[in-house]
């Protein structure tokens, strides 16, 4: 289980954590959803090593993660798909899954061969360099080498920002797919409608502070949820 | 100009080129992982003289060489950690001037270390060995600066592009939280460029310096710069193009003063440089700014 509790985080003064805490319990999809700038994508970067927290502490199956470096923290388990993708543009398809695997030093022929079966379109481009996938393409790509290191737990950060609606059902159904084999997911989103549709658990944060949380069932149908973030028209 | 005096000068031009080339690709090593210009380099490069100077004065060539490798890497290891490691999440223009600042730092040092006067650089009776072909004539470091080169470049290459710290050096130079999030210690990656580049600047150094004798503190600065024009024209970030520029501007200096306009043989490399900036901004092999988002 990871434990996020009553982390701050703080850029040059400006406050952009005050107090989050949240478990995201193994094998289960939990959800973080607010507005632009609330501190989801902070939060996510703090658990994972890359900001410091000025306060609190994160822990992940009883191991402290506060104050440990990233590859350590990777080391773990722990993976995060970051927000805008972050391909290594001029480096193929198949190179940019084996960096997803960089620290591990066993055959990586089966991993290869699932994560193509989860995403044929990228076995069929191997050869190509990422920077010349589409975007969707390269979302599918950066979630499948975070899958080449074997996580336990993999951190999604806006997996549909800028998709087209199609494929957005598609990264949630393999979202979904990745849960089933066990993985836990912890997946931040502005798309709160989605995301709550497959979430066991989720917490709104606004302003740095959670808010609410409850199931994705309990927010789904919560009236300020839906005024909120799901705007009120009914299609939407 | 006659034959043999145009194949005599053709040859200095090269080992001059591969001397130039090898400490080119420290730039462009280092700007590629940092995206800085580590100014300090050339005098690296000019201590690495000094290194030589007292190191051969108590042990035998066979041991100074190794010696003077390691205290290069050493020195060049300690700047990274001293002036620019510290100042990682600042802009890239005060880490610039950091390297600024060692620069002058090491010149001073070897001012007031060694006396401002020229050092003779030991000739290692070895790489001095001359080759005559008819009128032409050679010394073994000169024949042996190109050939040095092109093995360690193709050598720098291969482990860049083919080996796995060679794709965590490329993931780092495009992109270093992502690198961090793939458990790439993006530290040790940098530290390991400024081995390659201490490296490469010493060996640079024996092949500069075995050809003309002297040191003096401000030895590295002009070579430093030219190095710099070389890793620029070649395009910065790449090492083939390190290595290319590097041995343009050599034949070019060389081939210039051979003609008798030794006095422009300086201002020549820079207007080459003011040339490729105007013409192909970014040099012979450069990478290109345009990517998908």
């Amino acid at each position: 289980m990871l434990e996020v509790k009553n982390i701050k985080i703080n850029y040059g003064g400006i406050e952009a954590v005050r107090d989050i805490s949240f478990q995201v319990p193994n094998g289960k999809i939990v959800t973080l959803v607010g507005a632009n700038g609330a501190g989801k994508s902070s939060t996510l970067r703090a658990i994972v090593g890359l900001v410091k927290t000025q306060e609190g502490a994160v822990t992940f199956n009883d191991a402290l993660l506060t104050g440990k470096r990233t590859d350590e923290i990777v080391k773990q388990g722990i993976t995060l798909v970051p927000e805008g993708r972050h391909v290594f543009p001029d480096q193929t398809v198949l190179e940019n899954l084996k960096i997803g695997a960089y620290l591990r030093s066993d055959d990586l022929t089966e991993d290869l061969e699932e994560v193509y079966s989860l995403f044929p379109r990228l076995k069929e481009r191997s050869w190509q360099a990422a920077g010349t996938l589409s975007g969707g393409e390269q979302q599918m790509l950066a979630v499948g080498r975070a899958l080449m290191a074997r996580p336990t737990l993999i951190m999604m950060d806006e997996p549909s920002l800028g998709l087209a609606p199609i494929v957005v059902q598609e990264i949630f159904n393999i979202i979904k797919k990745i849960n089933a084999r066990g993985t836990t997911v912890l997946l931040v989103e502005q798309n709160a409608n989605m995301a709550l549709r497959i979430a066991d658990y989720a917490y709104v944060i606004e302003n740095g502070r959670i808010t609410m949380q409850g199931t994705g069932h309990e927010l789904l149908s919560d009236e300020k949820v839906r005024a909120a973030y799901l705007g009120t028209g009914a299609g939407k | 100009m006659s034959l043999s005096y145009f194949v005599q000068q053709l040859l200095n031009g090269l080992s001059l080129g591969g001397a130039y080339a090898l400490i080119a690709i420290g730039y462009t090593m280092v700007y590629g992982i940092l995206r800085m210009i580590n100014f300090a380099h050339g005098d690296e490069f000019m201590m690495a003289g000094y290194f030589m100077i007292y190191s051969i004065a108590v042990m035998p060539w066979f041991l100074s060489i190794p010696v003077v490798i390691l205290l290069t890497i050493l020195m060049s290891v300690l700047i990274e950690r001293a002036a620019y490691k510290p100042l990682r999440s600042a802009p890239r223009m005060s880490v610039m001037i950091s390297a600024i600042g060692v620069s002058y730092l090491l010149e001073n040092l070897a001012n007031y270390l060694f006396t401002a006067m020229p050092q003779s650089y030991p000739q290692i009776q070895i790489l001095k060995k001359v080759y005559s072909f008819g009128d032409v004539s050679v010394s073994r470091v000169t024949l042996l600066a190109p050939i040095l080169t092109i093995l360690l470049a193709w050598g720098l290459i291969t482990i860049v592009n083919h080996t796995k710290l060679g794709m965590a050096m490329r993931a780092c130079s495009k992109d270093q939280d992502t690198a961090r999030i793939m458990g790439i210690r993006v530290d040790n990656i940098i530290t390991t460029t400024f081995i390659i580049g201490g490296a490469l600047a010493a060996i640079g150094s024996i092949l500069y310096f075995t050809d003309r004798n002297t040191v003096q503190p401000y030895s590295g600065s002009l070579p430093g710069l030219k190095c710099f024009v070389a890793a620029v024209i070649g395009g910065i970030g790449s090492i083939p193009g390190a290595v290319v520029g590097g041995f343009v501007v050599g034949i070019c200096q060389i081939i210039i003063t051979a003609a008798g306009y030794s006095v422009f043989s300086d201002a020549f490399t820079f207007v080459l440089l003011i040339i490729i900036l105007i013409c192909k901004p970014t040099g012979l092999f450069g990478e290109k700014a345009v990517e998908k988002v």
